[in-house]
């Protein structure tokens, strides 16, 4: 972490802008967080982070968008929801970690975790072209993405020989529905990412309020 | 008691095991399974990490099918089952979200059908002692570490069974079936699913601390309801020992193959020989098996 | 030969798990005059006493010993008990072998040792004691209430209320006290003035109440149920009786002067009163700053009176009124922040006060509630809240928490972004909110107005052009952060009133170090002082807000009202006693009795010869007298006694635990 001063009124209108679009995006108060650390605490993945969840939860109230963009945390997050559970003011952290995530793809952050973004994106090739998850060609995608190529050898193998690992993927019928599923998805968020660059209110996206 | 089926991809691969013996289970407990037909991905963990609205399509158009069939959906996997749920949960009161979920998929989504986990299908609406009455080969001496993991009981908001912090349902069937539970701490720890590939690292410690939890209660074997939770605790529990320096040696089942063995089925039916810690040799000690 | 019945208490396992409670009671039968022993679970529980009842009758028992507890937390329960059976309640002591015993004490052995031997001391001494009879006085039925603030007047219209006449002395020109000052109060965001003015209006239209603005309290004589007040009523220069308030006095007036009330932001008359609503709505002239007070010319004001209520040659009047209890209302003061050089109170204008926002915010104020900031008149866009500032800092400020910033700091991070859209940034150490409703206040500072909490302390404020740059940590999040302020509000400490000490001497009373008075007991007597008729309401007694210290004047006046209400007041009979024989009349006890109950006095006396001679001695007042002892032990000739702490008892009890 840098050690140099963080102008909080540089931020300006926009750091209590973010805090809300995040919220609204996750279906949250981000607001609401009162710092007292029992998500970070209750985290079993904390220990391999480099914010604590209380501190992105703090970094997204002061609008401290890119710490919050760039940090391993929101790729390390394996999303078992502890902290929404827990949360003594009903702030899903869960969520808004996987707003944060979906955040920094669709605005090209650099990826903190390389191989977790890399994986994602893998399984979701898959799933895309085939409409069902393909276990061997996601984990090929992967190895070509991250140049892991020995990483889990022994297991995959005995996976393949236990016949856990199909050779071939499974192509459902409706696998062009699916695609378009992607498709229609990739648009609309193109939309929102020019939409937001530009400066235009949101279209109401129905998106505040679940929870 | 029908419903609609939704294997979901692990188990058309990794979990061929577990979707044998629902469907073994399922029959012996007179739940009708309908597959629904041509399901996809529910997307799990990738697509809500990657967009929000993705991770709500996914899972719809499979509900959409159900709601076709008039059917509620039950799902053996957590993962699968949670995404459902999740996506029940936000636009059961969301109209607006709805009409673009809809859209998204090109076709009517309305939010009709439920989703349910397996293990509450079996432990709440069929319960303990229907199971109880089709026990014939009871596991008497077996001790098993029930463990739920993360999906199939948070957030409470969208699952709500089961208690978050002290699930039981899985315990009460086990212990239907004759089979001795242990009380311990790391029930719904999350074993890093997600991160299985990506960061063996992390999920090798994660798992390391599960099955410490689980030795030193006092379990012989793990049984889980996850096929996520099943390849981390067995398929890597051998890395786990080499990386530790441990020794743990505890076979992972699902409930439903303990489910079938109670029930009387042939033990070469239910899969044991694709399980990377055997769990026959414990079965045979405890003459189970 | 006494009979002494001896009841050892085990206070369930208080006393008996480190006590030998068999051990004490062997001891005990065995020491002089003890006729009967027993020992009890709960001694003061009614069984408990139903046996020391029962005991003093069937063992004819003439003195009683209770081994318990401290005398503080049952002794008059135990003399009730003794007086019930037809026993004088002073035959009874109590041996405290709990707090002094059994709670100190880890070694059984050692502290059932030390038990004998505070059980052998009562023995002892209660062997000496006598029958002592309670007196008493008459009441006057009247109360003095020093302060004029919500306290005052709260606890003026209480007592009012169940018929009592009241006196409210306020040293300023009106009452209202700080409460006027404010602008919506938390957590209901109420404005201060619509629920203080109908209390004042009340006050001021009661016929039990008499007010007495811009007067202060000079001198307190006499003692519970009989007090002589001497009040100076400060020279107005106006005559009450003939001004209507019609303000044509202070519109003509060129002498202006920055306002006390609006602190230095507005301005005000020599001749003035101090706020739209004051009540009275009667102007006072400032003599320091009229030009007639100043250079004998001028006049204006007196020119234009229609009624001719101005008189230049009023002086202060002293006026003896006399009452049967008191209220001390006082309240506090707003800390100066200028002890804080790097926040730069007094040297940038945008530095203000806590205090001070509420008169920039409040609608009757100098800017008629725009939020200006004082520098250049501007609307801020970003507004720093520091809190703490004195309160918690035994470096510049005082020890203790405020209590009532918190919430304030919420209000005004509230109220800027309701009125003018101003993002507040609040600096905290913690946020304290345990009021009803408080904690969701705060809540709704952050959810619903967006304030941005930063926990730390601010280090430095310095201007950058026309901004106020605020260098702090984000404790929470461990970097160094900066806000660009377009104004800084201090939310500085509560502390005690200019003078507190100084009248705390006058009327007898305590008080603490940071010179809040002390009330009696911090829990179980919170409005009452060690003076017996002297009672403690609103913040002079601690930092409070409205709701507490509302709460609290309704305690004092019900105290009051019930001490008004007895006919007679039963004096306490364990007072100093002068023994008259031996007394030399030097008076040494005199200067040190802090209750000022010893006064000198000519005895005639025979002596050998038949010749009567008069010689000073000196006299105790029973009433005034709280029995400390201090002129006992000033007393040269040990003609001065404490009844039932006489010197012979004392010498007992040494005998009791040394031979």
């Amino acid at each position: 972490m840098e050690m140099e001063v963080l102008n909080l009124t540089a931020v300006g209108p926009a750091g209590p802008a973010f805090a809300a679009q995040v919220g609204a995006e996750a279906g949250t108060n981000a607001f609401s967080c009162y710092q007292c650390g029992k998500c970070s605490a209750g985290c079993p993945l904390s220990y391999a982070m480099d914010y604590q969840p209380r501190q992105i939860m703090r970094l997204v109230q002061l609008g401290l968008k890119d710490e919050a963009l760039k940090s391993s945390t929101i790729w390390l997050c394996a999303s078992c929801a502890t902290c929404t559970t827990r949360c003594p003011r009903e702030v899903q952290i869960a969520a808004v970690m996987d707003t944060l995530r979906a955040m920094a793809r669709r605005e090209g952050y650099p990826y903190k975790e390389r191989s977790v973004a890399a994986f994602h994106r893998a399984f979701l090739n898959g799933v895309a072209s085939g409409g069902r998850a393909y276990e061997l060609g996601m984990i090929l995608g992967y190895k070509l993405s991250t140049f892991e190529m020995f990483k889990d050898i022994d297991l995959g193998l005995t996976w393949l020989r236990q016949g856990k690992l199909k050779l071939l993927p499974e192509r459902i019928k409706g696998s062009a529905s699916v695609r378009d599923i992607f498709e229609k998805v990739r648009k609309l968020e193109q939309e929102e990412v020019a939409r937001q660059r530009e400066g235009r209110p949101a279209a109401h996206e129905g998106m505040e309020g679940h929870s | 008691m029908k419903y609609a089926y939704y294997p979901g991809c692990s188990l058309h691969s990794t979990a061929t095991e577990y979707d044998a013996t629902t469907r073994t289970v399922c029959q012996t407990l007179g739940v009708e399974l309908e597959e629904i037909p041509d399901w996809n991905c529910c997307g799990a963990t990738s697509a809500h990490a990657t967009n929000h609205l993705l991770s709500l399509a996914l899972p719809a158009r499979d509900l959409a099918k159900a709601e076709q069939m008039g059917l509620d959906v039950v799902a053996p996997c957590a993962a699968c089952y949670n995404r459902m749920a999740q996506t029940i949960h936000e636009t059961k009161d969301n109209e607006v979200l709805r009409g673009r979920v809809s859209a998204v998929i090109g076709a009517d989504y309305e939010g009709t059908a439920k989703a349910k986990s397996l293990l509450e299908v079996l432990a709440a609406d069929v319960g303990p002692k229907v199971v109880e009455a089709k026990v014939q080969k009871p596991l008497k001496g077996l001790r098993v570490a029930a463990y739920y993991g993360c999906l199939l009981v948070r957030p409470p908001a969208v699952t709500g069974w089961d208690d978050a912090e002290n699930p039981q349902s899985m315990d009460k069937l086990m212990t239907a079936l004759g089979a001795e539970t242990v009380d311990w701490s790391h029930k719904t720890e999350c074993c890093g699913a997600s991160l299985t590939v990506s960061r063996t690292d992390i999920v090798l410690k994660l798992t390391r601390d599960i099955l410490d939890a689980a030795k030193a209660a006092g379990a012989d074997a793990l049984v889980c309801a996850c096929p996520m939770c099943q390849a981390n605790l067995d398929g890597r529990q051998g890395a786990v020992e080499k990386t530790y320096k441990t020794n743990y040696h505890l076979p992972v089942f699902y409930f439903t193959q303990l489910m079938s063995l109670a029930f009387g089925i042939e033990p070469y039916k239910l899969g044991f020989a694709r399980h990377s810690i055997d769990p026959r040799e414990l079965l045979h000690t405890k003459e189970i098996a | 030969m006494r009979r002494v019945g001896v009841f050892v208490c085990w206070c369930g396992s208080n006393i008996a798990g480190t006590v030998d409670i068999e051990q004490v009671k062997a001891a005990a039968a065995k020491m002089p005059n003890v006729a009967y022993v027993e020992d009890n679970k709960y001694t003061c529980s009614e069984p408990g006493q139903a046996a020391i009842q029962k005991a003093i009758k069937e063992q004819k028992l003439d003195r009683v010993v209770v081994a318990a507890c401290s005398p503080r937390m049952h002794e008059n329960t135990f003399r009730r008990t003794v007086g019930g059976a037809g026993l004088n309640p002073y035959l009874l002591e109590i041996a405290n072998i709990r707090e002094h015993c059994s709670w100190v004490h880890p070694d059984k052995v050692a502290g059932t040792r030390k038990a004998v031997d505070l059980v052998r001391r009562a023995v002892y001494k209660v062997a000496k004691n006598v029958p002592l009879q309670r007196a008493s006085i008459d009441v006057t039925k009247r109360a003095l209430i020093i302060g004029g603030g919500i306290a005052g007047i709260q606890a003026a219209l209480d007592i009012a209320d169940a018929g009592q006449p009241v006196v409210v002395v306020e040293k300023t020109p009106s009452i209202g006290g700080h409460m006027a000052q404010l602008d919506k109060t938390f957590p209901t965001l109420d404005c201060s003035a619509c629920i203080l003015t109908p209390k004042m209006v009340d006050a001021a239209q009661n016929q039990n109440i008499t007010l007495m603005t811009w007067s202060e309290v000079e001198k307190v004589d006499g003692y519970i149920g009989n007090f002589t007040v001497t009040i100076r009523k400060k020279a107005r220069h106006v005559d009450t009786t003939k001004c209507t308030g019609c303000g044509i006095c202070w519109s003509k007036c060129p002498a202006k002067v920055s306002s006390e009330f609006d602190l230095g932001i507005g301005k005000r008359k020599a001749i003035y009163v101090p706020f739209p609503q004051a009540i009275p709505n009667k102007p006072v002239i400032d003599e320091k700053n009229c030009i007639f007070f100043k250079t004998g010319k001028c006049k204006a004001c007196q020119m234009f009176c229609p009624t001719g209520s101005i008189s230049f040659d009023q002086k202060d009047e002293l006026v003896e009124e006399k009452f049967g209890a008191i209220i001390v209302a006082t309240g506090y003061e707003q800390w100066d922040p200028s002890p804080y050089g790097e926040y730069g109170y007094g040297r940038y204008k945008d530095v203000i006060t806590g205090l001070e926002f509420e008169r920039l915010v409040n609608a009757s104020g100098p800017t008629e509630g725009k939020i200006k900031r004082p520098s250049d008149g501007k609307l801020p866009k970003d507004v720093v809240i520091i809190q703490c500032v004195g309160s918690r800092d035994e470096a510049k400020g005082i020890p203790y928490c405020s209590k009532t910033c918190c919430m304030y700091s919420a209000k005004h991070a509230i109220l800027l972004e309701e009125k003018i859209h101003a993002h507040s940034y609040v600096f905290y150490m913690d946020v304290r909110t345990p009021g009803k409703g408080y904690e969701e206040f705060y809540k709704r500072a952050t959810e619903e107005h967006h304030a941005t909490y930063i926990r730390g302390r601010v280090s430095r404020v310095y201007q950058k052009g026309d901004k106020l740059v605020c260098l702090g940590e984000d404790t929470l999040l461990g970097k160094k952060v900066e806000v660009e302020a377009d104004l800084v509000i201090l939310a500085s400490a509560m502390v005690h009133q200019n003078g507190a000490s100084k009248l705390a001497q006058t009327l007898g009373i305590s008080y603490d170090q940071n010179e809040f008075y002390t009330e009696a007991h911090a829990k179980l007597r919170p409005v009452e002082t060690n003076t017996a008729g002297i009672f403690l309401a609103g913040a002079c007694q601690g930092p409070k807000d409205i709701p507490e210290t509302v709460a609290q004047a309704g305690a004092a006046a019900s105290k009051v009202i019930s001490l008004l209400s007895k006919p007679k007041l039963e004096t306490e009979p364990l007072v100093a006693q002068v023994n008259e024989a031996i007394c030399s009349g030097c008076l040494w006890c005199k200067p040190i009795c802090p209750y000022k109950a010893i006064d000198g006095k000519v005895v005639k006396e025979r002596i050998a010869g038949g010749k009567t001679i008069e010689r000073p001695v000196a006299a105790v007042n029973a009433s005034l007298c709280q029995g400390c002892g201090a002129c006992t032990v000033a007393c040269r000739t040990g003609a001065m006694n404490v009844l039932g702490f006489t010197n012979e008892h004392i010498l007992a009890e040494v005998d009791a635990l040394c031979l």
